[in-house]
């Protein structure tokens, strides 16, 4: 279990409302023949914080990759904020634009500085004004704490710098969700504190996540809910307190002993 | 204590170590020569083999560039020059025949009171690249880089300003129709259209509006025709054209080989592979023949825009090839952290995919760069007199330099070394100056 949640979590802000962020029915998807998702229902709701996870080849990448699109579904709905996923690529832009994504390899433009880094969306996809984004760029550079690197390229950081980057890159789209891809997974164990931190302060002033990860931790500090999922299925879903302590499936159970029981 | 007791108790280092120097046996000249030169028998071997080939070549090269002779009307005074001052058996090179001819290598048959024009147009030259090839140069130079093509043309071959004009009035008008359709009627309508109205401007407006213009304010200067050029007005004419036009069209290429629509896709493969499998000479043949069989009877092709079009085509195909390596070489991570930020396909392109796949391919589109300026000397074969066949053919026939064989190639040689190898150096600036990864 991570040492960067043993902290006290404040969760006045932490509000779940009932508005929907995302929905998804009855989803299928297939990789040729393979069927990788299988009939999934999953709604989410502004403000909450999920957690996926689940053994590896179980779906879960792919499951948030369907939800701004980097892959395609071949059956049942996504709706993101009240815009369906169909093969409309101006709805697509639209979803992406309105949804963060942060990837497990980090995935900064390497040609490009820190700063050119959180401001080139901004700028060509909102058409904001260049000085507003580089002030846009600052602030969230100086909440993920690394405002003096905006300068440098992405090669002269360290991989929890990278990743605190990407998260501010995806920040200074205004996105009203954030997807996470296994942020820490690609990280040394030194570095995984600072970018779990990041992600707490972010699910502390209420922003909606969904968070593929194996960080056990993270998931009981700030997750309202956590999805298992096994074989393309949601296998379980409950809140972190009765996941972790009172698992209903052998599935899960047998998942839960192999991760925490070292 | 010992050493090895030292090893057998636990230990804390109190002080950390400085770094220190090497051994002196580690550096210097001596060193250099036993690591690179004598390192082993056949290392000593292979040295003093390449110290043997390189005096068998100076002792042969070096008389005959050491007994030059710069001043003498014919190669028989050179050689007698030669003969009176080193001894009858003494060669030696001729370059009075380069002194003479110089105008002639450089300008072809182009008249010589309008030598000036060509000499403008390629000073200019350099000053519509700098922006385009530097970084510290001023920004709003590049609407002269912009408007250099048309200008330059314009020198060479002279005519009627307000030809030009109109078509950059055509392309102007095509682009700003191209912008007001494409938001209400999407690109490919919109792209269209602006081919159309471009292609329609070219056949009906260009001609008759410059005419009329051209009898209220007269603006023309003395026409130079197509078969006056020659020599490296031809080449670099030809050369910078087609590098310039291959790079977009190799760029587009490279995409539409990488598309998912298939009738693109399709193009593109068919288009690369056509003409990579094709010599160059062939592709040439087409331009000065075949495709005058293909036109309508009066529509006159000029031979050096054909071979110009050619050329292009002929490098994008190239070029296309070697950008999909730098494409391919990208992480598909990129592509997905752009399409993750709402970037549409050719934000994507422009802004994350392209600078940098164009800088791991730099090489490779110098080496097709070189290679395209170097096979400007093979439009010799449709009668165009390049420096090196076309040019050399013209002085041999003269009766005064009749014979002389090796000094026109070692001249033309030198000076198409010249500016391959600063294409060369260029691109290894561009490399250093774009790496930017620290990996």
């Amino acid at each position: 279990m991570s040492e960067g949640t043993q902290r006290r979590i404040d969760r006045s802000q932490m509000r779940v409302s009932d508005e929907i962020a995302i929905q998804i029915t009855a989803m299928n998807k297939w990789y040729g023949n393979f069927h990788v998702l299988r009939d999934i229902d999953l709604t989410v709701h502004k403000g909450e914080r999920i957690v996926v996870c689940g053994p590896s080849g179980s779906g879960k990448s792919t499951l948030i990759r369907c939800i701004n699109r980097l892959e395609e579904h071949q059956q049942g709905r996504i709706v993101v904020d009240g815009t369906e996923l169909t093969s409309d690529l101006k709805n697509i832009d639209k979803v992406r634009s309105d949804v963060g994504m942060v990837f497990q390899h980090f995935n900064l433009f390497p040609h490009l500085t820190i700063l050119e880094n959180c401001t080139l969306a901004p700028i060509w996809v909102r058409k904001v004004p260049k000085k507003e984004a580089e002030d846009t760029a600052m602030h969230f550079l100086r909440k993920v704490r690394i405002p003096e690197q905006a300068h440098k390229y992405p090669g002269q950081l360290s991989g929890g710098q990278q990743q605190r980057v990407a998260i501010a890159r995806s920040l200074c789209m205004k996105p009203r969700i954030m997807l996470f891809d296994e942020p820490t997974s690609a990280l040394d164990p030194e570095m995984i504190k600072e970018v779990l931190d990041t992600m707490i302060e972010l699910a502390q002033e209420g922003m909606t996540m969904i968070c593929v990860t194996h960080e056990m931790g993270f998931a009981q500090a700030v997750a309202n809910r956590v999805v298992f999922m096994d074989q393309g299925q949601i296998v379980e879903q409950n809140s972190p307190q009765e996941f972790f302590n009172h698992p209903k499936s052998e599935r899960t159970k047998l998942f839960l002993s192999q991760i925490l029981g070292h | 204590m010992s050493e090895i007791h030292a090893q057998t108790v636990p230990f804390v280092r109190e002080t950390m170590l400085p770094p220190s120097a090497p051994p002196r046996s580690e550096a210097g000249a001596v060193r250099w020569l036993r690591d690179n030169l004598f390192s082993g028998p056949m290392n000593i071997a292979l040295t003093v083999l390449g110290l043997m080939i390189l005096y068998v070549v100076f002792q042969a090269v070096l008389p005959w560039l050491l007994h030059s002779v710069w001043n003498a009307t014919s190669l028989g005074e050179c050689r007698e020059i030669v003969a009176r001052t080193w001894g009858p058996d003494a060669s030696g090179a001729c370059w009075a025949m380069i002194r003479e001819r110089w105008p002639q290598y450089l300008f072809g048959f182009y008249p010589a009171d309008l030598y000036w024009r060509p000499t403008l147009a390629f000073a200019l030259l350099f000053v519509a690249l700098a922006p385009v090839l530097f970084s510290g140069v001023p920004r709003p130079l590049l609407w002269f880089s912009a408007v250099y093509p048309m200008l330059a043309f314009w020198l060479l071959w002279g005519g009627s300003v307000w030809w030009w004009v109109m078509v950059i009035a055509g392309l102007a008008l095509t682009y700003a129709v191209f912008r007001l359709a494409v938001l209400r009627l999407g690109a490919i309508v919109a792209g269209t259209l602006a081919v159309v109205l471009l292609a329609a401007w070219s056949v009906y407006a260009v001609a008759p509006l410059s005419g009329r213009l051209d009898q209220v304010i007269p603006a023309a200067i003395t026409p130079v025709a197509s078969d006056r050029f020659g020599g490296f007005l031809l080449s670099i004419t030809i050369g910078v054209t087609a590098i310039g036009g291959s790079l977009p069209l190799g760029i587009l290429l490279a995409l539409g080989r990488r598309s998912d629509m298939p009738l693109v896709k399709s193009l593109a493969v068919g288009f690369i592979e056509v003409v990579r499998g094709v010599p160059l000479i062939t592709v040439l043949f087409t331009a000065s023949l075949l495709l005058q069989y293909f036109l309508p009877p009066r529509v006159q092709f000029d031979i050096i825009l054909r071979v110009i079009i050619m050329a292009t085509l002929f490098a994008a195909a190239y070029i296309a090839e070697v950008i999909r390596g730098g494409l391919a070489a990208l992480p598909r991570g990129q592509y997905e952290a752009a399409d993750s930020l709402g970037m549409d396909y050719w934000q994507a392109q422009r802004l994350i995919i392209m600078p940098q796949a164009l800088k791991i391919s730099i090489p490779g589109i110098v080496s097709s760069f070189i290679g395209l300026f170097k096979d400007t000397t093979l439009v010799a074969f449709v009668a165009l007199n390049d420096p090196l066949k076309g040019i050399t053919q013209i002085v041999r026939s003269d009766i005064n330099w009749k014979g002389i064989y090796w000094e026109p190639y070692v001249f033309v040689g030198a000076i198409f070394f010249l500016i391959c190898f600063g294409m060369s150096r260029y691109s290894m600036y561009l490399e250093r100056r774009l790496k930017r990864d620290h990996r």
